[in-house]
């Protein structure tokens, strides 16, 4: 029962982009540190990629009637 | 479980769905049972979802799940994400399901229940859910490229162009048609119009939580956000009540119309974490949360359906908006059973977030399902008033009389008996002043949902309900105003860049208000038309809405044929080649009608000629007199863009006929675009499941 409460906690905050950020950074340390050599982008701070994850979302047709 | 076990549990589903479409066709009784129209549902999905959806998915599409998908080759951390199949699903469904499939069956309740409950039930499994999950693979097999630029790879320019210009148009009729919804719930209705006001500040504050409070605690702020939703539909009430305050919340339709249009160009050039991203977030919630305690509502009280199955209206003299069953019941139901718009979030938006191609099924076929449920809750909360009722709520003035007596009079004439009293008593339940002529969808249905929800938890609670309902609806149908117009923003801005490079440029401020100010005064336009119109507007702008959308749906199936005819699949393309032909069928049909009907309602030209000679021989009184020209000048304008929305259909159908007849003769065609093979790396299982 718990684990299954839990699935759906993680689900939800998936869904509304509450853990965009965690999984930004899993993603960066994954792949990031290892692709790139030369050029790095470093890592954005919490605010910083909520703001171009928001501004990114935004651009283009993203409801419908 | 055994096969034939199996096989006998289908065959139990097959027959308790035929039993339950037949019960409600052939029900000619005074009332059927609610549930009836779910077991009808329900039956038919999952039966369509198991067999159609599956063959398609393995015999036509070929979907391939060790192919690796946009989200996984071109994977950044943010837009291209590979996702749970489940969140997609969700992503999805809240993107596609907007009030459409809402006011659509409202409206079309008024040929009684059944047209619009099987047109929503066939239209969606063999024409929406297939074009969804059609467009939704040949993006995913394209990069996640958008519909426009499918259409200008695979088709042509011509295709790319056509598909830009329907775009941009139903966009500005979708939002006038809309906020003429919104605008006919809130007129006159201090409490209403107070609480969808207060939405506006409300998602100001999650935004600035979200953005500067607390940066990126979506879920806190968006829990926040709901929370002061619930407090604003309570202290509505007190508003009301008030005898000082409730003044300044009570306007004419005009007032509230250009507030509407205010609205939409400041949310056109605010920053979007201020305003349009907070109200999306609050506007989801609210609208999964409602339509999942509707769903439960309707299956545990299996509410009585009160409307007949056919009225006479039927034969085209329908109160709320003219024209026969055949073809408007197809055009008036577009989102439920087949949404040209839904093209334009398969392609683009949610292949970004597509795992494994084997999802595609799940997403495209069955979220399209899911919103077809939501239009049959639409037709049944509208179609458990009493006829009556529901008649004396949707009917204009310009068509039943602007005095209450008048109105009843009127209906009760037609066969449904109502009266001032129970119409009295039902606005003072509800906490309005008066029920008669909001036309539109929305106050008809919120007194249907507040009558479901009522009589589980206390009718004394019906106002609160009522006004609930009417948030849920105004919240996501500004969500779609403000999101239309800052997307038409771009498109006009990217249109204008082609002329004067300057104007494309999304930051430079002149570009900005030039470009929204001609957003909003063209929605703006057909909504002040549709206000001082006596007849209501609805009658005139969902019709076109409605043909734009179904042109736009057309579009998207020929692009969709086009690719199924070039990848070899010529003996599959009728999959989405059936349902183009029903939408060029209906869609010119319809356009016929508008234009050459010799009935005022339904005819432009017919209705602007008759006003013109009324005019001109004085037979017009001075109200109506007044505002004649403008009408005049509406209806041409209308009727123009009728035959506008037509060529542009043609040109498009026939620039795919074209293609595909010199591919079936050896000529050169434009390459196929699809993304060669290319292996997945993802263990599939782990992530998907």
């Amino acid at each position: 029962m718990l684990k299954r409460l839990k699935i759906l906690w993680a689900g939800l905050r998936q869904l509304s982009g509450d853990d965009a950020y965690e999984r930004y950074v899993h993603y960066y340390t994954t792949h990031q540190m290892h692709a790139c050599q030369h050029h790095c982008e470093p890592l954005l701070s919490k605010k910083e990629f909520f703001k171009r994850w928001q501004d990114e979302k935004w651009q283009g047709i993203k409801r419908c009637c | 479980m055994n096969t034939s076990f199996q096989n006998f549990l289908w065959l139990l589903t097959a027959v308790l769905g035929a039993g339950a479409v037949g019960g409600i066709a052939l029900n000619r009784g005074e009332t059927i049972d609610a549930l009836w129209f779910i077991t009808a549902a329900v039956c038919i999905y999952v039966i369509a979802y198991r067999f159609y959806s599956a063959w398609i998915a393995s015999k036509v599409l070929l979907l391939d799940k060790t192919r690796a998908t946009p989200a996984e080759r071109l994977d950044n951390g943010r837009d291209f994400v590979p996702t749970h199949r489940w969140i997609v699903f969700g992503h999805h469904f809240a993107a596609i399901a907007g009030p459409g499939p809402l006011v659509g069956p409202t409206l079309a309740a008024q040929f009684g229940y059944l047209p619009g409950t099987l047109w929503i039930l066939i239209g969606a499994v063999l024409g929406g859910c297939v074009q969804d999950m059609v467009i939704l693979f040949c993006s995913t097999r394209r990069d996640a490229r958008s519909l426009g630029q499918m259409a200008r790879d695979e088709l042509g320019r011509l295709g790319g162009i056509a598909a830009l210009i329907a775009t941009f148009v139903i966009m500005i009729i979708l939002i006038a048609v809309l906020g003429l919804v919104v605008v006919n719930a809130m007129k006159h209705s201090p409490w209403a119009t107070f609480t969808v006001a207060a939405t506006i500040p409300i998602a100001m504050v999650v935004g600035i939580y979200m953005r500067h409070f607390r940066p990126g605690q979506v879920l806190e702020a968006s829990g926040l956000g709901v929370a002061l939703l619930l407090l604003s539909v309570a202290s509505g009430g007190w508003i009301d009540g008030n005898t000082e305050l409730r003044g300044w919340f009570d306007h004419e339709g005009l007032t509230l119309a250009w507030w509407v249009m205010a609205y939409g160009f400041a949310a056109a050039i605010l920053p979007v974490w201020l305003l349009l991203a907070p109200r999306d977030y609050l506007s989801t919630y609210v609208k999964l949360g409602t339509i999942s305690l509707l769903a439960i509502a309707i299956v545990f009280l299996s509410p009585e359906i009160k409307m007949p199955a056919f009225t006479q209206f039927v034969d085209g003299t329908g109160p709320i908006f003219g024209g026969k069953l055949f073809p408007f019941v197809f055009i008036t139901i577009a989102c439920g059973a087949i949404s040209g718009f839904h093209s334009l979030i398969s392609s683009g938006t949610t292949p970004k977030l597509l795992t494994n191609e084997l999802d595609i099924r799940m997403i495209g076929y069955g979220g399209m399902l899911l919103e077809s449920f939501v239009a049959m809750m639409a037709m049944i909360a509208a179609t458990v008033l009493d006829p009556g009722v529901f008649f004396a709520i949707n009917s204009p003035s310009g068509v039943v009389g602007k005095e209450a007596i008048d109105a009843v009079a009127k209906i009760t004439s037609w066969g449904y008996p109502v009266t001032v009293e129970q119409m009295q008593l039902l606005a003072k339940q509800m906490g309005e002043s008066s029920l008669f002529a909001r036309t539109g969808g929305a106050p008809s249905l919120a007194v249907g949902m507040a009558s479901i929800f009522g009589s589980v938890f206390g009718e004394h609670l019906l106002a609160l309900w009522y006004h609930f309902a009417i948030m849920f609806e105004a919240i996501f149908i500004l969500t779609t105003l403000d999101a239309g117009t800052r997307v038409g923003r771009f498109m006009l801005q990217d249109m204008l860049g082609n002329i004067w490079p300057k104007m494309g440029e999304t930051s430079w401020l002149p570009s900005v208000l030039f470009s929204s100010a001609i957003v909003v005064l063209s929605w703006g336009y057909f909504l002040y038309i549709g206000v001082i119109d006596p007849n209501g507007g609805v009658n005139i702008l969902w019709p076109l809405f409605g043909i734009a959308n179904q042109m736009l749906a057309a579009i998207a199936l020929c692009v969709a044929t086009g690719i199924l005819i070039k990848s070899g699949k010529v003996k599959q393309a009728w999959i989405t080649g059936l349902p183009l032909l029903w939408l060029i069928i209906i869609t010119n049909c319809a356009a016929w009608e508008k234009l050459t009907s010799p009935d005022l309602r339904v005819g432009f030209f017919s209705a602007a000629n008759d006003m013109a000679t009324k005019l001109a021989s004085g037979a017009l009184p001075a109200e109506k007199a007044a505002i004649a020209p403008q009408l005049i000048f509406n209806l041409h304008l209308d009727g123009y863009l009728t035959i506008f929305f037509v060529v542009l259909l043609w040109l498009i159908v026939l620039d795919m006929l074209r293609m595909a007849s010199r591919f079936l003769l050896g000529q050169t065609v434009l390459p196929s675009t699809e993304v060669p093979h290319r292996q997945t790396q993802l263990l599939a299982e782990w992530i998907r499941d």
